[in-house]
C-alpha cells in the first residue's frame, strides 16, 4: 500500500487510523483528537438552518451511489412542526457487491457516524434516528452498540445535549437480509415490519416516510462527512478535491489485483492513479480487461477509460456510473458472459418481486446468459438480451434495481460483443 | 391431496422470548415494526420458525398472521424449516467469483454430501450463498454463523468444518 501521510486536514474520515487500519477509534481517542468539537459548536452556537446552509454550500453529494445533493435533501423536509416526529434514519444497508466502505468506517471510526447523526439530527430537528444496519454486519453492530453507550455516558446522547434543549436518541435496527432494503423507500418499509418493497414516489420520503411522517435517510459515508465540514469550514471542503465534486471519497479496488483496498482519496483523481499507485496493478501474468467503477450495477469501462477521473460527472460522461466508488477490476482470463452471468444471478435472486418486469425480466436475462455460457445460444439470444435492456430500463420498472441490473450488461455488449457471439450456435437451429 | 398441518396447541413462546420482544416496541411508534426482530429472536432460541412461532409472535405484537407470515417468507435471513446447527454461507457475489467461490462451494457441497439449500443428515450443517458479505479485499469468504473467515482456500476447509462440530 502507498504510504500516506494522512491528517486531519486532507483525509477529515479517516486520518483517526493513522497507519493502522486494524482498531477501532473509542470515546477517549475520539476525544482527544478533537472529536465531538462540532456537534457541540453546532449544539451551542447554530440554529438547525445554519447548519442546512453549511451542508448545502459545502455541496456535499450522498455517497450511497446515486450522488444526490445532500443539502438539497435536507432542505426537503418540512417546516418544523410541534407534535409532529420526524425521523433520521441511517442508511448502513450495506449489500452491493464490492462494496464495504461504509462497513470499514462503522468498525473502526464508530463515532464519527454517531457524530454526524448528532449534527444531522440537530439541523433536521430530529429527536429520534436509526441506523439501519445490515443483518450481516454483526461486527458493526457490537461497535455500534459499544460507541452508542459511551456516547450516552458522557451525555452526547440522551437530553440537554451540549446543555442545549437538543434531545436525541440513536436506535440501531439490524436488518434480516435482502439487498432491495437498501433503496430508501424500501427501507422505510422494512423499519416499519413490512416486505421491503419500494414504494410510489411522490411524495418523497421527506413529506411521508417512516409511519408517514417527514423522514430523511442519509449513507453511512455522507453522514461520516458532516462533522468534518463543520469543524474546519466549508472552503477548506471544497479545496480537498480536485474536481467539482467536493471533499473525499472512499475509493477501492478489488479483484485480481496485487493490493485489493480501500483509500480515502479526493475526487478527481485518475482511475488508473488508484488502480496502480494504490491497488499496485493486476496481479504478475494477468491484464486489466474490463472494470466496474462502483458496485454491481454500474456499467463496465474498458482500461481505454483508465484515464477518466473518479467523480460523478465524469464517469457518467463515459456512460457508466461512479456509484459507491469501489472498483472492480476482472481480468483477461474471464469471458464477460460468465462475469455478467454471476452479476444478474445477484440481482435476479435480489428482486423484490413487485413490479413484473423486473420479477420475470431478471430471471429471463440469467437464462439466456447460462445458454450463451454453455455455448448453446440461439442467434437471436445477444438482440433479445439487449431487448430485454431496453424494457427493464429506467422508467420501466417501479424503482432503480433493474435499471441498475441491466446496465453491466449493455455496456458489456458495447465492448465486448465477440465474448458474446462466441456463445452462439455455431450450427443455426 | 392438499396437506394439513395441524398447529401443535402446546407451543409457548418462553418468558425470554417474550421479554426480549417487548422490549424492542419502545423504539418504534408502531408494534409491526418489532415483527422482523421477533422472528430473530425466537429463530435465535429455537434455530428457525414454525409455523406456531408465527401465531405467537402474531398474537403478541398485534399484527395479523398473514403479515407476519409475509416477512419471515420475505427476508432470507428468517428460516421457515428446520436448518442445521451451524449455518455455512458463502459469498457467491462478483468478486469472490472472480477469486473462486465456486471451488469453496463444490467442496463444501462434497465434504457435507448436500447440494446450497440443503441441511446434512446429521443436523450439523446448512449450506446457503449469500450476497456480498463486505470484504473483498481478502476474498473468497465464508460466513458460519456469526463468525467471518477471510481469504479462504479449499485446503483450509476440512479444518474449519471440525472445528464447529
Amino acid at each position: 500500500m502507498k504510504k500516506i501521510l494522512c491528517t486531519s486536514e486532507t483525509h477529515p474520515l479517516t486520518w483517526w487510523l493513522g497507519d493502522n487500519h486494524n482498531n477501532t477509534i473509542w470515546i477517549t481517542e475520539y476525544r482527544n483528537k478533537n472529536g465531538y468539537k462540532a456537534a457541540e459548536k453546532v449544539c451551542k452556537n447554530f440554529n438547525p438552518i445554519d447548519v442546512i446552509n453549511i451542508v448545502k454550500d459545502s455541496k456535499l453529494k450522498g455517497r450511497g451511489g446515486a450522488g444526490f445533493l445532500t443539502g438539497n435533501k435536507w432542505s426537503l423536509m418540512p417546516q418544523y412542526e410541534k407534535g409532529v416526529n420526524r425521523y433520521l434514519i441511517c442508511n448502513a444497508d450495506e449489500m452491493e457487491p464490492g462494496t464495504y466502505k461504509d462497513k470499514f468506517l462503522m468498525e473502526h471510526i464508530p463515532h464519527q457516524l454517531i457524530e454526524g447523526l448528532l449534527i444531522s439530527s440537530f439541523a433536521l430537528q430530529v429527536s429520534r434516528a436509526y441506523i439501519f444496519l445490515r443483518g450481516e454486519y454483526v461486527q458493526a453492530e457490537k461497535i455500534l452498540n459499544r460507541a452508542i453507550s459511551e456516547a450516552k455516558e458522557l451525555g452526547f446522547l440522551g437530553k440537554n445535549i451540549f446543555g442545549s434543549k437538543f434531545t436525541l436518541d440513536i436506535v440501531i435496527h439490524s436488518g434480516a437480509g435482502r439487498y432491495i432494503c437498501g433503496e430508501e423507500t424500501a427501507l422505510i418499509n422494512s423499519l416499519e415490519g413490512k416486505r421491503a418493497n419500494p414504494r410510489y414516489k411522490p411524495p418523497f420520503p421527506a413529506m411521508v416516510g417512516l409511519w408517514g411522517k417527514p423522514t430523511c435517510v442519509n449513507n453511512v459515508e455522507t453522514l461520516s462527512n458532516i462533522p468534518s465540514i463543520i469543524l474546519n469550514g466549508v472552503n477548506w471542503y471544497k479545496n480537498l478535491s480536485k474536481s467539482n465534486d467536493t471533499g473525499t471519497k472512499l475509493m477501492g479496488f478489488s479483484g485480481r489485483v496485487k493490493c485489493p483496498g480501500l483509500w480515502e482519496l479526493p475526487f478527481g483523481i485518475t482511475a488508473n492513479e488508484l488502480l496502480h499507485n494504490y491497488a499496485q496493478g493486476m496481479k504478475k501474468g494477468l491484464t486489466l480487461k474490463a472494470w466496474l467503477p462502483g458496485g454491481a450495477g454500474t456499467g463496465f469501462l474498458t482500461p481505454e477509460h483508465l484515464n477518466v477521473t473518479m467523480e460523478f460527472s465524469s464517469i457518467s460522461n463515459v456512460g457508466s456510473r461512479l456509484g459507491t466508488g469501489l472498483a472492480m477490476a476482472i481480468d483477461n482470463t474471464f469471458s464477460m458472459v460468465s462475469i455478467v452471468l454471476n452479476l444478474e444471478k445477484f440481482f435476479s435472486r435480489e428482486s423484490c418481486g413487485l413490479c413484473t418486469p423486473c420479477r420475470d425480466g431478471l430471471p429471463w436475462t440469467v437464462k439466456i446468459l447460462k445458454m450463451l455460457e454453455k455455448k448453446r445460444g440461439h442467434e437471436n439470444y445477444i438482440t433479445l438480451l439487449e431487448e430485454l435492456c431496453n424494457q427493464l430500463n429506467t422508467g420501466r420498472t417501479f424503482c432503480a434495481h433493474a435499471p441498475g441490473a441491466v446496465a453491466p450488461i449493455k455496456s458489456a455488449i458495447k465492448y465486448f460483443r465477440s465474448d458474446f457471439e462466441a456463445g452462439l450456435l455455431k450450427n443455426k437451429l | 391431496m392438499i396437506k394439513v398441518n395441524l398447529l401443535n396447541s402446546n407451543f409457548r413462546l418462553n418468558s425470554l422470548e417474550k421479554n426480549k420482544i417487548k422490549n424492542q416496541i419502545k423504539y418504534y411508534e408502531d408494534s409491526r415494526s418489532v415483527s422482523i426482530e421477533a422472528l430473530k429472536i425466537v429463530q435465535k432460541e429455537r434455530g428457525w420458525i414454525c409455523d406456531e412461532a408465527i401465531f405467537a409472535i402474531s398474537k403478541l405484537l398485534g399484527v395479523s398472521v398473514v403479515d407476519i407470515e409475509s416477512v419471515a417468507t420475505f427476508y432470507n435471513q428468517i428460516f421457515r424449516q428446520p436448518v442445521g446447527k451451524n449455518i455455512i454461507r458463502y459469498c457467491d457475489s462478483i468478486v469472490c467469483f472472480i477469486n473462486g467461490y465456486k471451488d469453496i462451494q463444490m467442496l463444501l457441497e462434497n465434504i457435507l454430501a448436500i447440494k446450497t439449500g440443503e441441511t446434512t443428515q446429521d443436523g450439523m450443517f446448512t449450506l446457503l450463498p449469500t450476497c456480498c458479505l463486505g470484504n473483498c479485499d481478502q476474498s473468497p469468504v465464508l460466513m458460519i454463523n456469526d463468525d467471518m473467515h477471510f481469504c479462504v482456500t479449499p485446503k483450509l476447509i476440512p479444518n474449519l468444518l471440525d472445528s464447529y462440530k
